[in-house]
């Protein structure tokens, strides 16, 4: 008893004489970093701890970038860059669905097939049977949701492996989608119609181009300050408002340097642009909803999330849903973009460089952890490396071969930086 | 300081089981099961492997439903089904595996499956203050909320679980052997844990091996034998031996022949033995 009156009292005393500390600085274990010294030596022990977030891929791409321009300047060439962005943003949002997958420690083989299958559907409703290319394009993303829902039904109601059923839909897409274009196997999309202007032709006028980095800049001074002012009102501890400062002030100018970058050439693209918009709200919904929460859950530990009344079923429904259903967009816009439906739309490498991006991107393929960023980072690496060996002349020998070992080294930087987090407590 | 009184005589019991019994197929995992458990009490459940603590637990966390008898929450007589339903109710779990998310922070562990939204969005600032509050008030030494689980020792995770278990503010918390892996320190902190949500006035249902564990926190111990009652005594009453005698359903036994034997080494042994078994 006198032991628990004497803790009351260290207690009272501790938090008596600490009162004037944030909530959660009040530990006397904890290293302190405020201010802006303390979160950059913060960021450098987070590295040091294998706690790497997106910083891999960053420094890749930074090589990757460094030894192409050497090769060839014209890798670097605004034409080359703006033209980079629009060929990968189709196979970019099929990875955003392969993020989702791979957050839930699950994979889906056939984002492929299901883009290729949906592209078909497009091609044969708005070309063949003349439908309005908005009624051919819903019908492509509802094809993509059913497959989803079927994937979610097979694998809550049976519990067979994910891997199998989309290994299963990767074959059977296929078939599907030979069948639908019939004898010809390909249709040529009108190069007049808005559907692949959109894709091919549509660009951001310069002044627009502005206003969103303006725009994000501004959204992301506002998010930081408020959520300091109510750190601040709970009393914890807050970001200093230097830092808040120096990275909306980062942004606005690095991409605002693209922005003008690409306006020298044909400009930015609207396709590009959607893509951008769908990693932001898919990243916002991740982190900032219940729903991201429970993804990240169920990917940590199903039974925990189970136990802690997370519906886990509906977790995976609305995974393998929309991760069909990002492979259907990106099938349909890759219709638009090379104006035609054929048997080859979604075969090839489409698949796995859609998995390797979010890999290389930084996503585990150990389940709840990545962002939606990988998605688009990944996917750059893999498109710049596609690029810069085609201005080498050099053939798709090659490029197997390179897009190879990148990926060999993301899957074993996100290995090392597992061991490292175990090594230091933090696995 | 403690409570001397009979509970009984003050105070209507928050759970109390009335002839619970439970077979699976041909096995009698429990019969004519009695238990109370009061508010600001601590119940030790002991019992050796397979004398059906586990199955108790279970059917009180709504994992397996009871086949026979009563089971009365806070005077109205429940059939729990579900472990949904027996949250709801106020009986909090704390399973020996913890079932924390390694991958998220403390904070999204403690209000997993009960975050608080606003405006459609995780209140996050709402979240770590109430997370802080909580570890406060349960004297826990948590250095920070935002690292992952997986960083904690596992005391601390203990200690995430029973502080997780608090979050819909709970009538009971079942803890099942809580400190079966800890270490001499977290032990002691997780003891230190259980004291404080009794004074909290939760009821607090232990299951433990640790006898010394059960001494030093319990009020009461609830012996099961062989999936029956087997005598329920007051802490500071009952000696050692004899519950061990209850659990073992004999006083000539493995434990008493072994403590019999230790009478005959020399006096200082003994001595260090006790000392540093004790509290």
């Amino acid at each position: 008893m006198t032991d628990t009156q004497h803790n009351k009292i260290q207690r009272e005393v501790e938090t008596g004489t600490l009162s004037q500390t944030a909530a959660d600085l009040q530990d006397e274990r904890l290293i302190r970093s405020e201010g802006l010294g303390g979160a950059v030596r913060a960021f450098f022990g987070r590295v040091r701890r294998g706690d790497l977030g997106q910083l891999p891929v960053i420094i890749g791409l930074v090589v990757i970038w460094a030894i192409f321009t050497i090769l060839n300047p014209t890798f670097l060439s605004a034409d080359n860059l703006s033209n980079l962005v629009q060929e990968m943003t189709p196979v970019g949002i099929l990875s955003l669905g392969i993020v989702l997958v791979l957050l839930l420690g699950q994979i889906d083989l056939s984002v492929g097939s299901v883009s290729g299958l949906a592209s078909a559907v497009v091609g044969v409703l708005a070309v063949q049977l003349g439908l309005p290319y908005l009624v051919a394009i819903l019908a492509g993303m509802a094809v993509g949701v059913a497959i989803g829902l079927l994937y979610g039904f097979l694998f809550i109601r049976f519990g067979v492996p994910s891997f199998v059923i989309t290994l299963a839909g990767l074959l059977g897409f296929v078939g599907i989608q030979l069948w639908i274009l019939g004898a010809n196997g390909s249709i040529n999309i009108p190069f007049q119609s808005w559907f692949t202007q959109f894709a091919f032709a549509w660009f951001l006028p310069p002044w627009l181009a502005y206003v969103l980095v303006l725009l994000a800049g501004l959204g992301i001074l506002y998010g930081d300050l408020s959520r300091s002012r109510r750190r601040h009102h709970a009393g914890l501890s807050s970001t200093p408002l230097s830092l808040t400062l120096i990275k909306a002030i980062t942004l606005v100018v690095v991409l605002g340097f693209v922005a003008w970058y690409f306006s020298t050439s044909r400009g930015t693209g609207v396709m590009f642009t959607l893509f951008v918009v769908l990693v932001v709200l898919m990243d916002f919904l991740l982190m900032r909803t219940r729903w991201g929460r429970s993804i990240y859950a169920v990917g940590g530990n199903v039974e925990a999330a189970r136990r802690a009344g997370i519906r886990v079923n509906g977790v995976y429904l609305s995974v393998f849903m929309l991760c069909s259903f990002f492979a259907a967009v990106g099938g349909i816009l890759q219709t638009a973009y090379l104006q035609s439906a054929n048997s080859q739309s979604g075969t090839g490498d489409v698949n796995l460089d859609a998995i390797a991006a979010a890999v290389i991107g930084g996503t585990s393929l150990f389940g709840g952890r990545g962002r939606a960023w990988s998605a688009l980072l990944g996917i750059i690496v893999i498109f710049s490396i596609t690029s810069g060996l085609n201005l080498l002349n050099l053939n798709s020998a090659a490029r197997y071969v390179i897009t190879a070992i990148v990926l060999l080294l993301a899957v074993i930087v996100d290995s090392l930086s597992r061991r490292s987090r175990a090594a230091h407590g933090q696995a | 300081m403690s409570l001397q009184v009979d509970p009984a005589a003050t105070r209507e019991p928050i759970l109390s089981l009335r002839g619970v019994s439970k077979t699976f197929g041909a096995v009698q995992a429990l019969k004519d099961i009695d238990l109370d458990v009061y508010p600001g009490e601590v119940v030790a459940l002991v019992g050796d492997n397979g004398a059906g603590k586990s199955t108790l637990i279970k059917i009180l966390a709504g994992v397996h439903p009871h086949d026979e008898g009563t089971l009365t929450f806070d005077g109205d007589e429940v059939v729990l089904t579900s472990p949904t339903q027996s949250q709801g109710l106020g009986i909090a779990t704390v399973f020996q595996d913890l079932a924390l998310c390694d991958n998220l922070d403390v904070v999204s562990n403690l209000f997993l499956g009960r975050e608080i939204i606003r405006g459609g969005t995780l209140d996050e600032e709402a979240m770590e203050s109430k997370s802080w509050e909580l570890l406060r008030q349960l004297a826990a030494r948590i250095p920070s909320v935002r690292i992952a689980v997986a960083g904690l020792s596992g005391g601390q995770r203990q200690t995430v679980a029973i502080a997780r278990s608090l979050i819909g503010d709970p009538r009971i918390v079942l803890l099942d052997e809580p400190t079966a892996a800890l270490g001499v320190a977290q032990t002691a902190e997780v003891l230190n844990l259980i004291e404080r949500l009794r004074d909290r006035g939760h009821g607090v249902l232990l299951i433990s091996h640790n006898m010394a564990d059960v001494q030093a926190v319990a009020d009461r111990v609830a012996v099961l034998r062989l999936g029956r009652n087997n005598g329920v005594f007051t802490v500071q009453e009952v000696s050692y031996e004899e519950i061990i005698a209850a659990i073992t359903g004999a006083t000539d036994n493995v434990v008493t022949k072994r403590a019999a034997a230790r009478a005959h080494k020399p006096d200082h042994i003994v001595d260090a033995e006790t000392e540093g078994g004790a509290q």
